[in-house]
């Protein structure tokens, strides 16, 4: 190829790769011509791209029903369903997919603290913005008293409104942000526990994880919902909504026991035996050294129970609450919209991915901000 | 183990006089311990007065680290007695966690805390320990990163460092709880050759400044330069014990004289 050239020894300069493993033209021949099979594959995968995605986006788009505000637009010739994605349909729904049944009048209230909870976060993810210790304190601590009061109503001259009416997304969250945020500490306790010397403490902790692990959710929520009521003294009765939050959260709690218990066994015992030669006792030891690292070790086990939960909230279904899957149902059971279930069940899926997703990406950057090197 | 030995006249030659006091800091008084049936250290008595600087040596196995690894109550002990600085070892949590105050150590591995910073990694035990303000906590953890020659290194994380540095930040670590005895379980053992030189150094300044120490080390160059004595372990006793001239140049026990001609040839 090109020309030798001698050099003296010692002074070599440093020279340009050779063309082809550089450039547009490298990475091609690198990633998908490399060999026979990959070149087989490349085209298989084109091929396949081929079959699937113009018939995707054509029903989701360029067929679809896009503007209207009654099903007049989605409708074909014969008056039936057209056979592609209906969106008036999502936007005359919108409302009660986002928040139920819950009162128009009251619907402030729900945003409002939708509003906070986006300007804290904002407050977190900025680098410049100062506090970011109390920001996190008040939406950890005050924050959830204060969404339980303007969200239930009753007190401080607000209107109360039964859980019943609460729907849609907002019950997802409410379901799926309550569950994290209690499972995270209850797992951790669980795993100390089942890593506990004191043997009553530890078989405790082995039972309750599996014994929630060993049965499926939806049996969870029907005791709760059906058998539970029945251990309870006359006139007692819990919120259904509160029954399903209980059982969700300590569905959860046992995975993330498991999963934080994992990562505990991966701290080698050189941590524990430097952090007790300090004189560290056992809760400074676990707080400053162990569980951080334990904790790191696991965000994607940790985060991943998450998006599992979040996507779990749907089963709430089965114990009659309307939870934004459940709102998608109810609204393609309405005789003006019957036959547009899938143009429900695309945007679902479509919200549900860009919660999960957001999760998968903050876990993701969270990994890389707490890399140390080793 | 042998050839990573430096020799004595490699390492910095001590400038002052290093004298022991009469206060008794360590006492262990017929101490066994049993790894389940194994009965791992055999009626240990050894007494440590304040500013002694002790090696600990003999073959793996021998039960060495175990034995100063009691000190400060990583292992426990099952029968006889260990009294540190007037407080008796016994399974009194805070007569621990005091123990532990006042005992430095400083492992094989290091032990650093992947997860802090170099400076967080020192200030730590101070301001949660000691209840030490910050501000106090980090001007005495740049003083010893100073003695230990890397103050340049404090906002790095551990595994960006050496593992001469590593090991010389582990004992500045220590030393910013102020500690009255040091303990050292084979400082350099995981070190390169090149490397073994500097934590080395930063030890004997150490003893110069009359701090209290038990090493459990291999290298003979160390135990001639500092050492006021020198104990040989095999099996889980103590065979020997002699102040380091007559340890090296005339071992009575034939099980030391076999050990040294081990260590000591090549």
């Amino acid at each position: 190829m090109a020309e030798q050239t001698q050099h003296i020894v010692g002074e070599h300069p440093d020279l340009q790769p050779p063309a082809s493993t550089v450039g547009a033209y490298g990475w091609i021949r690198e990633n998908l011509i490399s060999t026979p099979i990959n070149t087989f594959f490349t085209i298989l995968a084109i091929y396949l791209i081929y079959l699937l995605v113009p018939p995707v986006l054509d029903w989701l788009i360029f067929s679809a029903a896009w503007v209207g505000t009654d099903n007049t637009v989605c409708k074909n010739e014969t008056g039936g369903p057209i056979a592609a994605a209906c969106w008036p349909f999502v936007v005359a729904w919108f409302k009660p997919f986002m928040f139920g049944f819950y009162p128009d009048s009251e619907l402030w209230r729900i945003k409002l603290t939708y509003w906070i909870f986006g300007l804290g976060v904002l407050a977190l993810v900025i680098p410049a913005v100062p506090f970011k210790k109390w920001v996190a304190v008040f939406l950890l601590i005050p924050y959830p008293v204060i969404c339980y009061y303007m969200y239930a109503g009753g007190s401080f001259g607000l209107v109360a409104v039964e859980t019943p009416l609460w729907g849609g997304l907002f019950l997802t969250l409410v379901i799926a942000i309550t569950g994290i945020v209690a499972s995270l500490p209850i797992g951790i306790l669980l795993a100390l526990g089942r890593r506990s010397n004191m043997p009553v403490v530890k078989a405790v902790c082995i039972a309750f994880i599996e014994l929630w692990r060993g049965v499926p959710l939806i049996s969870v929520l029907f005791m709760s919902s059906v058998m539970f009521p029945l251990f309870m003294p006359e006139g007692v009765n819990f919120d259904k909504l509160i029954r399903a939050l209980v059982g969700v959260t300590l569905f959860s709690s046992a995975y993330m026991a498991e999963v934080v218990r994992g990562g505990l066994q991966a701290i080698p015992k050189g941590q524990y035996e430097g952090a007790q030669a300090l004189g560290l006792n056992f809760g400074k030891m676990m707080f400053f050294i162990v569980m951080p690292q334990a904790l790191k070790l696991v965000i994607p086990g940790i985060v991943n129970t998450f998006i599992g939960l979040f996507k779990d909230t749907t089963l709430v279904g089965v114990i009659g609450l309307f939870d934004f899957l459940g709102m998608v149902q109810a609204g393609s059971s309405n005789k003006d919209w019957l036959g547009y279930l899938t143009t429900g069940f695309a945007f679902a899926a479509l919200v549900y991915w860009v919660f999960c997703f957001g999760m998968s990406q903050y876990s993701q950057h969270l990994e890389r901000k707490l890399h140390t090197g080793h | 183990m042998s050839d990573s030995n430096v020799s004595a006249d490699d390492l910095h030659a001590p400038t002052k006089e290093m004298t022991v006091g009469d206060d008794l800091v360590i006492e262990i008084n017929g101490m066994h311990k049993w790894y389940g049936s194994f009965h791992v250290l055999k009626d240990i008595n050894l007494k440590v007065n304040l500013g002694e600087r002790i090696v600990v040596c003999g073959p793996s196995g021998s039960g060495k680290s175990t034995m100063i690894r009691c000190i400060n109550r990583l292992e426990e002990h099952q029968q006889g007695q260990i009294v540190v600085g007037g407080i008796e070892l016994s399974n009194d949590l805070k007569k621990i966690d005091e123990i532990r105050r006042e005992v430095g150590m400083c492992f094989q591995h290091f032990n650093l805390f992947p997860h802090l910073s170099i400076m967080e990694n020192l200030v730590l035990a101070p301001m949660w320990v000691r209840n030490i303000p910050r501000a106090q906590a980090e001007e005495t953890a740049m003083k010893y990163l100073e003695r230990v020659k890397i103050p340049e290194q404090a906002a790095k994380f551990p595994g960006q460092l050496s593992g001469g540095q590593q090991q010389r930040v582990a004992i500045a670590r220590s030393l910013c709880m102020s500690p009255k005895i040091m303990l050292f379980d084979e400082p350099t053992s995981a070190l390169d050759p090149e490397m073994i030189k500097e934590v080395l150094d930063v030890m004997i300044e150490l003893a110069e400044e009359g701090m209290t120490m038990i090493c459990v080390t291999h290298e003979m160059g160390f135990a001639k330069t500092v050492a006021n004595r020198v104990i040989f372990m095999d099996g889980g006793e103590i065979i020997e014990e002699n102040e380091p001239n007559s340890f090296f140049d005339n071992p009575q026990h034939e099980r030391t004289q076999l050990f040294l001609s081990q260590i000591l040839a090549h």
